[in-house]
């Protein structure tokens, strides 16, 4: 199978390589690149463990072709902290206890993330609404939905 | 509440100290099984059976093996000449690796590929070509048992019928009896569906095998570690496998919920695939392979009666079972508990006679019989009795919480030996139904349900009183393939008095590195920020079974309880040297020991680490460590009562939860953050079967529900804000007086919420409905279809 060149900036640094059409946004960023805080949960694009920031919008990097994202900026969970400074989405996730197994986790806040550049002051229905394309199955969301609060509290 | 010795410092019991795992999580930095990668690593994916039972006539790979990257395809074949075949199940029955002329369900392991990356192994996959001629398929499990039945398992020698055990318990004639002499008796048919675990990390393993030191490494997702160690042992001791070269690490897990208790073929195959290559194997599965082959819960078709007085006092209770296990008796009970802890079906009530009996069923359906999220089919007795009790209520046109409250076993009758054989530690039923309905204000509710029916809206109320057991368990009773199962702790406290725990069990997201921490924090005084909490491998981690059945604190907790009082008694032994006292004359605060009356004089228990390695009493062996293996005298009773409030829309017959309020009692609590955590879930996951999950099979064994398409889990949109309170009843048998709470919510929301719907639906006539309420049958229901 024939490859392609790609160069996307993954967390803010220029990521360049060879890869097979095929080869989904998931694994690039897993496997080629060792980031594997993004998870894998599912193969029908619905738990949203694999969801990432691709220029600015929250999408599941299971269901985008790597060389889709070529000149674009993919967002991971690994680029949330800055300067070791945790993210108030972070931040909130570990006060309020909105998790548990922690495999959900990544692809929670970043989605969260994606929905508090949108609205930085979501109610509750809205929160529920911006997470439910992501599974969680320890936790019954009460306590992720009070981490998203408390984050938008604190932005 | 319970009590709290020590400050928010020390962080001991009932402090809700912040996870100690969660930082890494946070950051994306846990280190999860599909996380690990091995220098020279293959992959594998797994070629598996459309049908459901079929001859598999041959298998070509010669078209697979000629694709790049594809590496080897291992079959039955293969595996036979180390007769690695066939595995034996954690309840003694056998199930096949790797098939060499049969299949047996649907998404059956056939045969794998081994590539260099997984898309190459994937291509391999649509590459080996296999020949089937369809056999005939038993799906039903009551005509698998009728006369002339194909038997499905023409392995087994002796095997004339698809019957894999009969169990019962209780008295048989004094039930029949009862029931003769009854008032009113009711009989209901009630089936509990298949459904699974489906945690959001799927089951997989990396094997690494060192041909020269004959060492193999496992990175596996393993609920018992040591127990899959000793199982792997036994079962390829022939091929040069040895217990003290195998080493399974159960890394970061993403949820285990029982679906990581059993050893699933692809695990083995991976082992096999990496002695024959001499390369480290990756097999993770996809969500559908572990939807549609891993082990299922439940799968009960009940046949449930309850005998009372008119005045509603409960008499007799007799269930009757038939169990689905699929091909294989797979289950993860203990040995002697083939239909688990059913026995706990007599519930909150002090029935004067009971009989239940279950008989597992072979099928042509993946293996059954894990718990989802649940201690040993606790959750089907429950159903059974918490529904009968609510049918009961209405035939004799009695508040369904004024029969329970009726009928409870009373505080003081603790502790409560049952008719079915188990002893209840410790209950107070009546005071946890009591705080549900004063904090859900259950009166106005009733109010308010009585307007909205008059306006034709349907709104519903259902109350759970569930009793739980959970421990396993006394070694006299319990254990899994002959390992009894006690639990263990090792603690060890470093000259700057830091500490190092290791458990026996395994954390899937509970938060073992916390509450296990907070456990020693209670008993030492030291600072839980001090100790570090180590579990889930096998090289370093005491021996323990594994996590699962909310074991964890009632029995490895116990064990941890203890072998801080072991370290606290030598303790005790020093400060006495230091101090230039005898023992007698001290007494201990958390963290410290002093001269009874003279608080000043006295050794930090930081101090006394030091000691320990720097000027112990000569005589004395140096060092502060402890080991302590926990056999618990008795299994601890966690109970509670739920109460559920819907609405529903007559013209779509969606059910939404407009409130639910869960008092639990579990005893003394270690972290109640963790324990309201622990709740929230497991109502989530109890919710789920009662209104969206199921998995079925058509006639030829087609399974549906077998990917995220139609397997409808939760979201945040459907899963309500749940309401949480609790009481204390401490479990008197146990070191700390906790009794375990990850799965009470699990059994005990299921009939609450159908108890509800069914209460919305009564004055049309609706006795029982099953579970899924989907909106199908809701609507179904008020049309009287
Ligand atoms: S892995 Fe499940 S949505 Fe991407
Ligand atoms: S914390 Fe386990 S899946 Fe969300």
């Amino acid at each position: 199978m024939g490859t392609q060149s790609i160069s996307i900036k993954v967390n803010g640094v220029e990521q360049t390589g060879e890869v097979e059409p095929r080869l989904l946004l998931v694994h690039f960023i897993r496997e080629d690149l060792g980031l594997t805080g993004t998870h894998i949960g599912c193969d029908t694009t619905h738990c949203g463990a694999c969801t990432v920031i691709l220029d600015g919008q929250a999408v599941k990097s299971c269901t985008v072709f790597t060389v889709q994202a070529s000149g674009k900026e993919v967002l991971t969970i690994e680029g949330m902290t800055t300067n070791g400074e945790l993210h108030p989405l972070q931040a909130g996730f570990m006060e309020e206890h909105g998790l548990q197994c922690g495999f959900c986790t990544p692809g929670m806040i970043m989605v969260s993330h994606a929905l508090l550049q949108e609205n930085s002051n979501p109610t509750e229905e809205e929160i529920r609404f911006g997470i439910s394309g992501n599974l969680c199955r320890c936790t019954g969301y009460v306590n992720i939905v009070k981490a998203v609060q408390y984050a938008a509290n604190k932005i | 509440m319970t009590e709290l010795k020590t400050s928010a410092e020390i962080g001991g019991m009932g402090h809700s100290v912040k996870r100690k795992e969660d930082p890494r999580f946070i950051r994306g930095r846990g280190n999860y099984v599909d996380d690990v990668v091995r220098p020279g690593m293959l992959y594998m994916a797994i070629v598996r059976s459309p049908y459901a039972h079929a001859k598999i006539l041959s298998i070509n790979s010669e078209k697979a093996l000629a694709h790049p990257g594809v590496a080897a395809v291992i079959t039955g074949e293969t595996l036979k000449e180390y007769n690695l075949h066939w595995m034996p199940t954690l309840m003694s029955d056998t199930q096949m690796v790797l098939p060499i002329d049969k299949v047996m369900y649907q998404a059956q392991e056939v045969a794998a590929v081994i590539a260099t990356s997984r898309y190459a192994a994937a291509d391999g996959v649509e590459l080996v070509e296999v020949e089937y001629e369809p056999l005939e398929v038993v799906i039903d499990p009551f005509k698998a048992l009728e006369p002339g039945a194909p038997v499905l398992r023409t392995d087994k020698e002796g095997q004339k019928d698809n019957r894999i055990f009969h169990w019962e318990a209780g008295d048989k004639a004094a039930t029949d009896k009862a029931f003769k002499d009854a008032d009113v008796t009711i009989s209901q048919d009630i089936y509990i569906p298949r459904i699974h675990v489906a945690s959001i990390e799927t089951c997989g393993i990396v094997a690494e095998f060192d041909s020269v030191e004959g060492q193999l490494t496992l990175w596996m997702t393993s609920q018992a570690p040591h127990a899959h160690r000793t199982v792997f042992a036994m079962v390829a001791g022939h091929v040069g496998l040895s217990e003290e070269k195998i080493r399974i690490i159960s890394p970061d897990i993403g949820g285990g919920f029982g679906g990581k208790v059993p050893i699933y073929p692809g695990y083995v195959i991976a082992i096999a695939a990496t002695v024959v290559t001499g390369s480290p194997i990756k097999w993770v599965e996809h969500r559908r392979e572990n939807l549609q082959a891993d082990s299922f819960g439940r799968d009960y078709h009940m046949h449930a009666e309850l005998a009372a007085d008119k005045d509603g006092t409960m008499k007799a209770l007799r269930i009757k079972t038939i169990a689905d296990h699929g091909y294989t008796d797979a289950a993860t009970q203990p040995s002697k508990w083939p239909a688990g802890l059913f026995a706990i079906a007599t519930g909150s009530y002090p029935f004067e006679a009971a009989f239940c009996e279950v008989d597992g069923v072979y099928t042509n359906k993946p293996p059954g019989g894990i718990a989802y999220r649940c201690s040993f089919r606790v959750t089907e007795a429950v159903h059974a009795i918490e529904r009968l009790v609510d049918i009961l209520a209405d035939d004799l046109g009695m508040d369904p919480a004024e029969l329970r409250m009726k009928n409870f076993i009373p505080p003081e009758a603790f502790p409560y030996k049952s008719v079915l054989g188990l002893e209840y530690d410790s209950g107070n039923y009546a005071g946890a139904l009591k705080l549900a309905m004063e904090k859900i204000g259950y009166q106005d509710l009733l109010k308010e349900q009585k307007e909205k029916r008059e306006r034709g809206e349907l709104m519903g109320i259902g109350i759970s009183s569930f009793t739980e057991v959970v421990g396993a368990g006394p070694s006299k009773d319990f254990d899994i393939l002959g390992l009894k199962m006690f639990d263990s702790a090792e603690i060890r406290i470093h000259p700057t008095g830091k500490v190092l725990v290791r458990i026996g069990v395994q954390s899937q997201g509970q938060g073992h590195e916390t509450t296990f921490g907070q456990i020693v924090a209670e008993e030492l005084g030291i600072p839980v920020s001090d100790i570090k909490v180590e579990h889930g491998d096998t090289d370093t981690a005491p021996y323990g079974l594994g996590t699962y059945a909310s074991r964890s604190t009632p029995v490895a907790g116990a064990a941890t309880a203890m072998a801080s009082r072991k370290i606290r008694d030598k303790a005790k032994k020093i400060a006495a040297y230091l101090l230039e006292v005898s023992e007698d004359d001290l007494d201990w605060e958390p963290g410290k020991f002093f001269v009874k009356g003279v608080p000043d004089k006295a050794k930090t228990i930081q101090e006394i680490a030091f000691a320990a390695y720097t000027n112990h009493p000569q005589g004395m062996e140096a060092g502060l460590e402890a080991v302590s293996y926990y056999d618990p005298p008795n299994m601890t009773f966690p109970f509670g009562s739920y109460i559920c409030v819907v609405d529903i829309d007559s013209g779509t017959g969606q059910v939404k939860i407009r409130r639910f309020m869960a008092v639990d009692d579990c005893g003394n609590i270690i972290n109640p953050m963790i324990v309201e955590g622990q709740i929230h879930g497991g109502l989530t996951m109890g919710m789920a079967p009662a209104l969206m999950e199921e998995i079925s099979y058509d006639e030829e064994g087609n399974i549906y529900g077998g990917s995220f398409m139609e397997y409808l889990m939760p979201t945040a949109m459907e899963t309500p804000n749940w309401e949480t309170a609790k009481t204390c009843t401490p479990s008197p048998h146990h070191p700390i007086g906790a009794k375990g709470v990850g799965e009470s919510a699990t059994v005990g929301a299921p009939p609450a919420i159908v108890n509800a719907v069914v209460d919305a639906l009564s004055h049309l006539g609706v006795r029982h409905l099953e579970i899924p309420l989907t909106p199908e049958k809701v609507w179904r229901a008020i049309n009287g279809l």
